[in-house]
């Protein structure tokens, strides 16, 4: 009898922790599905939906979408450009963040004022950094004419030549995430033991010999996380085009997200609105088990 | 032999300091612009005057007062609620055994990967049916439940010693105490981080709040700048420098402060 109590009691304690734990994790719970899961799936199954204009409720249409989708010009465009601004921001970009961290890791005077510097564009809102950059730009009057004119070049519609609208943004995002990155670094190169380079030293290797074989090497682990997260940022970053382009001109200087952008809230096509961000989610999803797939094959990451 | 070392040293510091000014350069030339008048913008005359015109102009084009008051209240919300729904989770998650734990928390980790911000889409439906369209609710709202919050504060809760919430626990102390004064005050640090990442996002954050607002009283810095700096609105460059700096200043003064805590709080942010 007692032992029976004894039983129920403590089956009860235990389903009294397991109600506790779901009660604290509710609120959590409910606004990430809600805002998250729930937008996700959502979002699959309204890629497989027309969407509703007046007098014409939405309705199944199977892969209709996608079809459209492969046949839309500005599609391939939008995608090609995000893998041209991913190719030509992140080695440059997450190169510079490791010659920063190097150099702001050394001893010499001003060193704060030089690490601020790198750092200060990480803590701008890209709006308002945008708005600076734009004056650059213009043609003419900006910066960047101003200083071609001194060497007796043409000014140049930079934001509305198709050829340089993209760069433009990328030089933007470089500046903008570099001193990000070189935190990371930073933090990675302070944990390599000062021993090892005493040791190299001794045996007479040389700094770039030392950079190169064993600091190089040590940051694989920091340089894969960088990597990971310079390419979210290309996908999921692009507020400098609202500013800039707008997309402009005729798409050249457009990327995925903000394509979606302008189709559910311009053109009001929620459907293939959501289509698109079908393949936005693939692509960062294949990332994700990408990273997650590498990190299992090497037992070495912290 | 190690004059070659100094030399070529002395060239990398030159080559730090170049690239520091370069990474510099566009605050201080809108600080150069902001500060003296429009015929001297790109003139570098060191004896041009000093003005505040553009400030003044700047702060009567565009309701700035109100942007600030919007920004504040849409960081303070954001911030408290994702402190208390993270907090709760990051416990459960650090010290509960229960069915579905770990499914819950491979959930938990999409977020990492998938935030809001791409959602854009779908997340307008529901704020739409939630009629939270154009409230500073429904901009702070789809960030309270932060994946990245649960996950720093469940690593830092993992440290505390479970002796210590035993002890509390003999004493009579129920969860809720437990967590607010053993697990809270002890990691002060990972909240300091978690709180000033979190408030530079949202101060920042753009492409989410110019989907969801569409008046002046609920638009934040960020829409309000990007309205202000449209080629459209015929204000020049002088002016929109004031403004942008203006936007910036809370943000950079307490950086240019308190840099060493911002730089580790971020660093943390990223060591997972």
């Amino acid at each position: 009898m007692a032992a029976a109590l004894r039983k129920a009691m403590s089956f009860n304690s235990k389903t009294a922790r397991w109600v506790n734990a779901w009660l604290l994790l509710s609120p959590a719970a409910v606004l990430m599905v809600a805002f998250t899961h729930f937008p996700i799936v959502g979002g699959f199954f309204a890629s497989f939906f027309s969407t509703a204009r007046p007098g014409r409720p939405s309705r199944f249409v199977g892969v209709e979408n996608y079809t459209s989708m492969l046949n839309d010009p500005v599609f391939w465009q939008v995608l090609g450009n995000n893998f041209f601004y991913a190719l030509g921001t992140i080695p440059l970009s997450v190169s510079l963040a490791l010659l920063m961290a190097v150099w702001v890791n050394g001893r010499f005077r001003g060193r704060a004022v030089v690490r601020a510097a790198y750092f200060t564009p990480t803590i701008l809102p890209m709006i308002a950094v945008a708005n600076i950059w734009l004056f650059f730009y213009t043609p003419q009057i900006g910066l960047l004419d101003k200083i071609r004119s001194l060497f007796g070049l043409a000014s140049h519609s930079w934001l509305g030549d198709p050829g340089t609208a993209l760069a433009c943004l990328m030089v933007l995002a470089v500046w903008k995430d570099a001193g990000f990155f070189m935190i990371f670094y930073l933090a990675a190169l302070q944990a390599i033991p000062p021993e090892l380079e005493e040791a190299a030293v001794i045996e007479g290797a040389g700094r770039w010999y030392f950079f190169r074989r064993i600091t190089v090497p040590l940051l694989m682990p920091t340089t894969l996380f960088v990597v990971v997260n310079a390419t979210i940022h290309s996908f999921k970053l692009v507020d400098h085009i609202f500013i800039l382009t707008k997309g402009g001109p005729d798409n050249a200087s457009s990327l995925l997200l903000y394509y979606i952008y302008e189709v559910a809230f311009s053109f009001w096509d929620t459907a293939y609105a959501s289509t698109l961000t079908v393949v936005l989610l693939a692509i960062l999803g294949a990332l994700a088990v990408g990273q997650f797939a590498y990190l299992e094959k090497r037992v070495h990451y912290r | 032999m190690i004059r070659g070392v100094d030399e070529g040293e002395r060239l990398e510091m030159l080559a730090a300091w170049l690239l520091a000014f370069l990474w510099a350069a566009p605050l201080l030339y809108a600080a150069w612009a902001a500060f003296h008048p429009m015929d001297f913008v790109s003139r570098f005359d060191l004896r041009a005057p000093l003005t505040l015109d553009n400030f003044r102009s700047a702060w009567k084009v565009a309701p700035f007062a109100r942007y600030f008051l919007n920004t504040f209240l849409l960081v303070c919300m954001t911030l408290a609620g994702q402190l208390i729904v993270c907090t709760l989770a990051a416990y459960c998650f650090a010290r509960f055994e229960f069915p579905g734990k770990n499914v819950a928390f491979l959930l938990v980790l999409v977020q990492i990967m998938i935030m809001p911000d791409v959602l854009i889409v779908q997340n307008y439906l529901t704020t739409s049916r939630l009629g939270l369209v154009d409230t500073i609710l429904g901009i702070g709202l789809p960030y309270m439940g932060s994946a990245f919050g649960i996950f720093l504060l469940r690593q830092a809760f993992k440290q505390v010693p479970q002796e210590l919430e035993d002890a509390a626990r003999v004493e009579g102390a129920g969860w809720l105490s437990i967590l607010l004064k053993v697990y809270v005050p002890l990691t002060r640090p990972t909240y300091l981080a978690y709180g000033l990442v979190s408030v530079s996002y949202h101060w920042n954050n753009f492409l989410w709040p110019v989907v969801i607002t569409n008046s002046t009283t609920t638009r934040p810095l960020t829409v309000g700048l990007s309205i202000f700096g449209a080629p459209e609105s015929g204000v020049n460059f002088s002016v929109i420098s004031a403004g942008t700096l203006l936007a910036v200043s809370p943000l950079l003064i307490a950086f240019l402060l308190f840099q060493r805590q911002f730089v580790q709080s971020f660093m943390r942010s990223g060591i997972k």
